[in-house]
């Protein structure tokens, strides 16, 4: 396999597998501690996710290296972890 | 690093674009035959006489009477009953259906149907015979039922697509630096620059459509595809799932079958009581549960087509007491809202005629958007294989003739399922399934056409087929029926005659396309050079 090719491979799965853990987890880190009733803080979760899935792979393939597009999912999925510990 | 942003981001457009444009084409285009669903439901049921739309607290009435009478008499021991009234074009005539109960389905010896419906003449509750046809809610339910694949599987994939579809809008815009000039910028016959030009000008033209069409169109499958985001809330198992779908959409009084039978109180009752509640707006429709059990349950459903969001007043009441029990509102909470909004706008259930012909149109340039799209990608790297003199790669070869299989393939292949209602012998077991399975064998041959005929030739003779398929649909038809043109046009039977004009019109379109494309013949001299890059 090709540098090229195992970049790409890299980014796929930071795009795919990361992009998931994110969209499932920034937005309700997004919307926890709003106060509101936890039917409706789940639906606002749900509709954002796609947006945020959607700008997670577009940050996959647009970051200047496969390591910064790792780092970049990582510590955004750890944040969004603690803040939803934190409130929830 | 901002160039190099915009360069990275052409390359996911462009490759997602490659892998998932025939999907999301064949999306779009059965999509968009859904936003005239019923009128094509009306045409492959010929038989069906001129609708009677009517909203009035009378009609409602009277259309129920004549509905529960038929259910009472043909559907005895059905565990549910319903009955659609004929308020709009959304559902134009009155159509009762019934399901039996599941013990008697397990220990039916023979195949006789667990389900029935029937449409009924609003005047005399006479039934009203039709053929069995798939119709025209088949042929929409594709665009995100696959047909052949398993519910869970295609939401999958058709919402995996859909999200390919969203980052594909959001790259584009990325990539595109002048969304302005692009849209008022065509070369016209050079080639790949014209591709290109007609790519961005539908793009940009409809983008506010395409951006709120795939949207919502995940909005449809989040609880499939996001099923761990409740799980702060809700628990993580299938339980809690269960517990957040009931608070999103709340049970209304809910009763088992007791077992013990008695009779059922007359509809008008409940219907008079809704009717008097909701004022002018009307009753889309009635479910009836354990009809003639001790535990029976009547629903009185509002119109979800009233506005763009949709979603409509519940009312819930005792069968057998005509007590209300319970109610829904059409609003629950904001969040709630703007789900049925984007559910709203994504089905234009609400549209008038006008605004429904903008939906069709939006969503022709999407599927246009799409296979401008694809066809760039091809000419683009047929030119450089040119240049360099070297002999196009595989890939190539085989995305070129897969493009027309698609584009020009599937238009065919639905124009086959509408010559199937007519040809297929009225009686024929399986009608409908067999309907849908020409379907997809005349789509199979198309595919097979464009492996195995020279590349100069497809686009030329798919257009071709295209065009015979749909120009002559209303002379089949008039052969096959009695509703023809002369017909349906002079007693002003608007859903029939326009289908058959509307055929017309896409049989001389493609006429055009045809014409248009038509391969040169080698004394063409130089003019053959840009023809091949079709």
């Amino acid at each position: 396999m090709t540098r090229a090719h195992s970049d790409v491979l890299w980014r796929t799965l930071a795009a795919v597998a990361g992009g998931y853990a994110v969209a499932n987890i920034v937005p309700v880190a997004l919307i926890a501690g709003w106060g509101l009733a936890r039917v409706d803080a789940a639906l606002v979760a749900l509709q954002l996710s796609f947006l945020i899935y959607a700008g997670a792979v577009m940050w996959a393939f647009g970051a200047r290296s496969v390591r910064s597009a790792w780092m970049g999912v990582i510590v955004v999925v750890v944040l969004a972890s603690i803040v939803v510990w934190t409130v929830i | 690093m901002k160039g190099a942003f915009r360069q990275s981001m052409a390359w996911l457009h462009t490759w997602l674009g490659l892998l998932f444009g025939w999907l999301l084409y064949f999306i779009f285009i059965t999509g968009t035959v859904g936003y005239l669903d019923t009128e094509i439901d009306r045409w492959m049921r010929p038989e069906l006489p001129v609708a009677r739309i009517s909203q009035t607290p009378q009609s409602t009435l009277a259309s129920i009477q004549l509905a529960s009478k038929y259910l009472t008499e043909h559907a005895q021991g059905a565990r549910r009953w319903s009955i659609t009234l004929p308020i709009d074009r959304n559902a134009p005539y009155l159509e009762v259906s019934w399901q039996l109960p599941r013990a008697r389905q397990a220990n039916a010896v023979t195949t006789t149907a667990t389900a029935g419906s029937a449409y009924l003449d609003p005047a005399t509750g006479a039934v009203l015979p039709t053929r069995e046809t798939a119709g025209g809610q088949t042929l929409y339910q594709m665009h995100w039922r696959l047909h052949y694949l398993p519910q869970r599987a295609s939401e999958w994939i058709v919402g995996i697509a859909t999200l390919v579809m969203l980052i594909g809008l959001l790259t584009g815009i990325v990539v595109h630096k002048k969304i302005f000039t692009d849209f008022f910028t065509f070369r016209h016959g050079k080639g790949q620059r014209s591709w290109l030009d007609a790519h961005n000008a539908v793009s940009v033209f409809s983008l506010p459509f395409q951006l709120m069409i795939t949207y919502s169109g995940l909005i449809f499958v989040m609880f499939t595809l996001m099923p761990l985001i409740v799980a702060p809330w809700y628990g993580a198992g299938e339980n809690g799932r269960a517990v957040f779908l009931n608070d999103v959409f709340v049970p209304l009084a809910p009763a088992k079958a007791s077992g013990h039978a008695t009779t059922l109180l007359p509809l008008d009752r409940i219907v008079q009581d809704a009717q008097q509640r909701w004022g002018t707006a009307p009753i889309s429709a009635i479910d009836i549960q354990n009809p003639f059990d001790v535990h029976a349950r009547v629903t009185v459903i509002g119109d979800f087509s009233a506005g763009p969001m949709r979603a409509a007043d519940l009312l819930a009441y005792d069968g057998i007491g005509g007590e209300m029990l319970a109610e829904r509102p059409a609003w629950q909470s904001g969040p709630k809202a703007f789900r049925d909004l984007m559910l709203g706008l994504h089905e234009g259930q609400f549209a008038p005629p006008v605004l429904r012909a903008l939906y069709v149109m939006s969503g022709l340039l999407g599927a246009a958007m799409i296979a401008t799209g694809m066809v760039l990608w091809t000419v683009k790297r047929r030119q450089r294989a040119e240049r360099g003199q070297h002999a196009p790669h595989a890939g190539l070869r085989l995305v070129e003739r897969l493009n027309v299989a698609v584009v020009l393939g599937l238009p065919v292949a639905i124009a086959a399922y509408f010559w199937a209602n007519r040809l297929l012998p009225v009686a024929m077991t399986e009608r409908a399934a067999l309907e849908v399975d020409v379907l997809f064998l005349v789509w199979l041959a198309m595919a097979l056409h464009a492996g195995l005929r020279p590349r100069s030739q497809i686009w030329y003779e798919q257009a071709g087929a295209a065009a015979l398929a749909f120009g002559l649909l209303p002379v089949v038809n008039a052969l096959t029926t009695t509703r023809h043109l002369g017909r349906t046009v002079t007693e002003g039977d608007w859903v029939l005659a326009g289908f058959d004009l509307t055929m017309l019109a896409l049989g001389v379109m493609f006429v055009g396309i045809a014409a248009a494309i038509r391969p040169k013949r080698r004394s063409g001299g130089h003019a053959g050079r840009v023809r091949r890059s079709f």
